[in-house]
């Protein structure tokens, strides 16, 4: 039975590590309005240099700790180099790409280098523990509070008392006025990214020693706990992090001790959601002063789109539809299904972020939510398959865009973060709401597919309920996008500012973009949910959303027929070269990386 | 002091067209700076005055002209290599690192030097120009006054020991004290042997104090010459009020 | 004399940012059928009001009235369903959208056949509606079509030929004459003009003014910033000056002209007196 005081100091102590990831976001957001979402990278990578340090190099731990801070920052070199500068003059939405696909790729390198089983990081320390009032506290306790305060008290002398840190400042504070001092931004922007790298990889060995274990899955939850963090303390606010950490550490430990430990992400998520939504400039600066923005310019790459002929698309419908008929493998077939279950969820994305400009890294969610509906009423209250289905799709739209609903007054990165932070509020829900989805156990038994009473067995029969069911999305679509509300949607995304003087509700068509795309993507979950029978809170998860994220640049943004396209080639491709699974991943996220380079319009053009 | 300039200009724009996407803000602009004057270049909004400062600064590429230097070309230099050249700056509406004190903003003006201990002379220097500024240096720069705040940014110009400081609108919304103390300040500066390039709109102050003046309008030089000579012709109002000669039909 | 009706009424409007008054107490009066310029120096917060009057910002004081009702801080869309338009200072047009379809956005706020006016579920018909297509929504859409071609008709040969091309491949002058031409869509009672011959040439600024000159014979109300002052002159019944936030002139063209008050504002005192005295016979 631990004490209220125990509670405190674990929250401050974790709060202090989520302190070292936030203040680096801060850092790269004062200087360039940029929300790094491969902080969490780094602090994985961190953890894993720190594993080898101390289990198979046996280092002493101050020459860890040393290592681990270079090797990480030098991480963080590399990354501002060659991932983000050579986009200084690209379009808004190319270094937020740029920063996801970083992620999945240091992601996945590390998976493959250490494998994805846990393993545990030894704190090599002795475990004294000293006697604190009511609780107590232990020397690794001390070591990261040290760590802590020591880094925050180097970079308040580099800030305050250097050169370089004087750039920095100034950089963040005003770009034009700080070249025209002869501060070298580049040069900046390197060091800010270097240093926020050191303290992300170091945070990420500490937290491995804390809770003695360390896994590849950390990356997505560091990102969002230090961006929450952040967002608290004030978006570049340095300071404002530290506070903004400690008070998430706080919140969080306290939570988990009136609620128990599966609601403690959920805490943090909700707070993220809370400050968005409320108090945009953080907890410690006024409510009127206006945001900043994350980033101007133009949004998507103009382009021309790519106009395939009638005829082409007629033969490519009719070799897709005829395919069954001739000798081909269920292997193929199988596959093709799934691109086309894909296809579904890149139509949704593809109209929300493409055509709306709301870069939604949750769209998982969506799926998640008409598979269980889809699931729960078959099972539960055996409805017909299709009927269960079309519910799904339903409820997915009703109960997606209300959950998505906080972040349509955000703009940029902001609309990012939050949809990804709802994502992984749905999952969590999913989890802990066992009476209703039956928790960690997930759903079995759900009836398969069927159409009118008959069974659809075998691969053929699943593969054209499929493609028909995607391609009368598609159709309704592009009817859609050919209407107003289709112009409406892009003029949105276009300049939302102008869109408003001329009437158009920002609200109104937000939520009518997701109500529509919730229920392609709802539809999609449900068929997924029949086809494997099973689901649980994990068999939706964010890896699909950045795939689907992924096809959807490769066809080009907004274009649906790209999205097919792209779904046929990044689902159907790395099986035809029989690529294993665990270096699909990594190709997509080098795909994504290369394409926000060399060609951000995609292969059909953004419409 | 010498009543002809030396030879060459020390700064020199020699036929500049810029272009903002396709509309076009400069058209064979040329002006010249001779060595130790005060140039002013008036015009109204809209005018082009302060993409003139951003093509000597190279934060904005002109598509066609020169820009020379102590007769070097400055075109394609970053911004920090022409601010190593000797030229500072002293921007439209100040921006100062608000969140920086007064005594970090004076001396950020000092980045490009590495001689720390001149530098700290400077500084000492720079104060005894403006007195007032001693008693604020520890305060956060964003909560001085207009006024007061265009004595740092000054200030902080001087602090790179430049041959020549080039100024936007100096004088945008200060009190008439301040304005006065302004004026004396770049005489002052000027007489230690700095350039002034001025971009202003507030023409009657501009031409008190500068040698020479060039008048710009919707892109165009429509007049140039002494000041003096400039103060007294009412084609200088014509040029910013519209009417008579210039306009047509 | 009967007072002409005020289509447009400020009152002590006023906006602060920090220590800085954008907006000063500032009265002013628009009657239907005038043509009202605001001229002043850089910072004067000319645009400030314009954002005041058209909802982008809230006043801290002061009221705004359109034909006798309160429109203080009402939004932006709401304004549009009020018919009143403004274009913005640079221009901001839809860049991916075709010439015609940003025009179409202008009339946005006129359609009704497919956007019922129904609370709650208004969204879902007007979703409905628009994959259904039934024949009052294709009628309203195809007519809204031919009322864009008549309005891009008066910009000669510049934008028609170019209707189907995306926004960004136009000409930057182009691009500000599709920004009008959206406006017009609109229908409006009052227009608000933010500057739109900034970066024109003096050919392209003509064409403006000539479609200005026409838009108010035709009875439009317009509310319009410009720093192309002879252009001003010969456009407006009255000429608003302000600087630094306030109202320090107000007349028709030559009385604003020659008021010295105007002359220092632009010029700073001491020119303003070496004119008055070339105008004094030398004694």
């Amino acid at each position: 039975m631990s004490s209220w005081l125990d509670y405190t100091i674990n929250g401050l102590i974790v709060g202090n590590l989520y302190a070292l990831v936030a203040v680096g976001l801060a850092l790269i957001f004062g200087v360039s309005r940029l929300i790094n979402f491969a902080q969490g990278s780094i602090y994985v990578v961190g953890a894993y240099i720190g594993w080898v340090a101390v289990v198979q190099l046996r280092t002493p731990l101050a020459v860890t700790i040393v290592l681990v801070t270079v090797a990480s920052a030098l991480v963080g070199l590399i990354i501002e180099r060659f991932g983000l500068r050579p986009l200084q003059n690209s379009a808004r939405i190319a270094p937020l790409l740029a920063t996801i696909g970083i992620s999945f790729v240091l992601d996945q390198i590390v998976m493959l280098i250490f494998s994805p089983n846990p393993r545990a990081l030894p704190s090599q320390l002795p475990d004294i523990r000293f006697q604190v009032g009511g609780g107590t506290i232990g020397l690794l306790d001390l070591l990261i509070a040290g760590v802590g305060i020591s880094s925050a008290l180097l970079l308040f002398v580099f800030l305050r008392f250097s050169k370089l840190g004087w750039a920095v400042r100034a950089a963040a504070q005003d770009r034009d006025a700080a070249m025209q001092m002869g501060v070298d931004v580049n040069r900046v922007n390197q060091v800010v990214f270097a240093i926020a790298a050191a303290l992300g990889g170091l945070s990420g060995t500490l937290v491995g020693m804390y809770y003695n274990q360390i896994d590849t899955a950390m990356s997505l939850q560091a990102t969002l706990k230090g961006v929450v963090a952040e967002v608290v303390g004030g978006a570049g606010n340095v300071p404002g992090a530290v506070a903004g950490g400690l008070l998430l550490g706080l919140v969080e430990s306290y939570g988990v001790a009136l609620f128990g430990t599966s609601y403690r992400n959920l805490f943090a998520f909700l707070l993220l959601i809370g400050v968005l939504v409320l108090r945009p400039n953080g907890l410690f600066a006024s409510a009127r002063q206006l945001p900043p923005e994350p980033l101007t310019g133009t949004f998507v790459a103009p382009s021309r789109p790519v106009r395939l002929p009638l005829w082409a698309l007629l033969m490519a419908f009719a070799v897709f539809v005829l395919l069954p008929l001739f000798p081909v493998s269920s292997y193929v077939l199988q596959t093709l299904t799934n691109a086309w279950l894909f296809g579904m969820l890149a139509l949704s994305l593809t109209l929300v972020a493409g055509t709306v400009g709301q870069v939604s890294l949750g769209h998982a969610a969506l799926l998640a939510i008409g598979a269980y509906t889809s699931a729960l009423l078959s099972v539960n209250l055996a409805f017909p398959v299709s009927v269960a289905i079309i519910c799904g799709g339903l409820m997915s739209a009703a109960l997606g865009t209300l959950l998505i609903s906080p972040s349509f007054r955000l703009r940029g990165h902001y609309v990012s973060i939050a949809t990804l932070a709802i994502g992984e509020i749905v999952s969590l829900v999913i989890l802990n709401w066992e009476p209703v989805t039956r928790g960690p156990i997930g759903i079995s038994g759900i009836p398969p597919l069927s159409l009118f009473g008959y069974d659809l067995i075998g691969a053929a029969s699943i593969y054209w309920f499929c493609f028909v069911v995607m391609v009368l999305l598609a159709l309704v679509q592009v009817r859609l996008l050919g209407s107003h509300i289709g112009r409406s949607f892009r003029a949105i995304r276009d300049d939302d500012v102008a869109a408003r003087a001329y009437g158009l509700s920002l609200n109104r068509y937000k939520a009518l973009a997701f109500i529509f795309g919730g229920f392609a993507a709802g539809v999609s979950g449900g068929i997924a949910a029949h086809l494997y029978s099973y689901i649980n809170h994990e068999t939706f998860n964010t890896q699909q959303s950045i795939l689907a994220l992924t096809i959807v640049i490769l066809g080009g943004l907004g274009n649906v027929l790209g999205a097919i396209v792209g779904s046929v080639a990044l689902v159907g491709l790395p099986e035809v070269f029989r690529i294993a699974a665990e270096y699909r991943i990594l190709i997509y996220g080098i795909v994504l990386l290369l394409l926000v380079r060399f060609r951000p319009q995609g292969l059909l053009g953004t419409i | 002091m010498n009543v002809m300039s030396s030879a060459t200009p020390l700064l020199q724009l020699t036929g500049i067209n810029t272009f903002y996407g396709q509309a076009q803000v400069h058209f064979d602009l040329s002006v010249e700076v001779p060595r130790g004057h005060i140039v002013c270049l008036l015009g109204g909004n809209a005018s082009g005055k302060s993409t003139t400062m951003k093509i000597i600064l190279g934060l904005v590429r002109p598509r066609s002209g020169e820009v020379t230097f102590d007769g070097a070309s400055m075109l394609g230099l970053t911004t920090p290599q022409i601010v190593r050249r000797g030229i500072a700056s002293v921007p439209e509406a100040r921006r100062l690192f608000a969140d920086m004190s007064v005594r970090e903003n004076i001396l950020m003006g000092a980045f490009v030097r590495s001689d720390s201990a001149e530098v700290a002379r400077d500084l000492e220097r720079v104060l005894t120009l403006f007195p007032k500024l001693g008693q604020r240096l520890s305060q956060r720069a964003g909560s001085l006054s207009g006024g007061e705040q265009q004595m740092v940014a000054m200030a902080r110009a001087l602090m790179s020991r430049p041959r020549m400081i080039v100024m936007d609108e100096p004088t945008m919304g200060l009190s008439p004290l301040y304005v006065d103390r302004v004026l004396d300040l770049i005489r002052t500066i000027n007489k230690d042997g700095v350039s002034i390039f001025m971009v202003e709109q507030n023409a009657s102050l501009a031409l008190e104090i500068a040698h020479e003046a060039y008048v710009l309008q919707t892109g165009r030089i429509v007049l140039s010459g002494p000041a003096r000579m400039l103060k007294n012709d009412t084609r200088v109002r014509d040029a910013y009020l519209g009417g008579g000669g210039l306009a047509t039909g | 004399m009967a007072q002409p009706a005020q289509l447009l009424s400020l009152r002590g409007l006023t906006r602060r940012f920090g220590g800085l008054t954008a907006v000063d107490a500032i009265d002013l009066d628009l009657a239907a059928g005038e043509l009202v310029s605001i001229i002043g120096p850089n910072g004067a917060g000319k645009t400030t009001l314009f954002n005041l009057v058209t909802g982008l910002d809230r006043p801290d004081a002061g009221e705004v009235h359109l034909d006798g009702h309160p429109i203080t801080g009402l939004s932006p869309e709401k304004l549009a369903g009020k018919a009143v338009a403004r274009t913005f200072q640079l221009g901001r047009v839809f860049g991916n959208l075709s010439v015609m379809d940003n025009v179409l956005i202008g009339a946005h706020a006129r359609l009704s056949a497919v956007k019922p006016d129904v609370p709650l579920i208004g969204p879902l018909l007007e979703l409905g509606l628009a994959l259904l297509r039934p024949a009052s929504v294709t009628s309203e859409e195809e007519q809204l079509r031919e009322e864009v071609r008549a309005i891009l008709a008066r910009f000669g040969d510049r934008l028609l030929p170019r209707i189907d091309q995306p926004a960004y491949s136009l000409s930057y002058a182009n691009r500000r004459r599709v920004e009008i031409a959206r406006a017009l869509a609109l229908k409006p009672r009052l227009l608000l003009l933010d500057e739109p011959t900034a970066g024109m040439n003096p050919s392209e600024t003509e064409e403006m003014q000539a479609l200005v000159a026409e838009l108010k014979a035709e009875g439009l109300t317009i509310l319009l910033i410009e720093h192309k002052l002879d252009m001003v002159m010969r456009l407006s019944d009255r000429i608003v000056v302000m600087d630094e936030g306030r109202k320090i002139a107000e007349g028709a063209g030559e009385e604003v002209r020659n008021d010295p008050k105007v002359i220092e504002a632009y010029l700073g005192h001491g020119l303003s007196r070496a004119s008055a005295d070339q105008r004094e016979p030398a004694t």
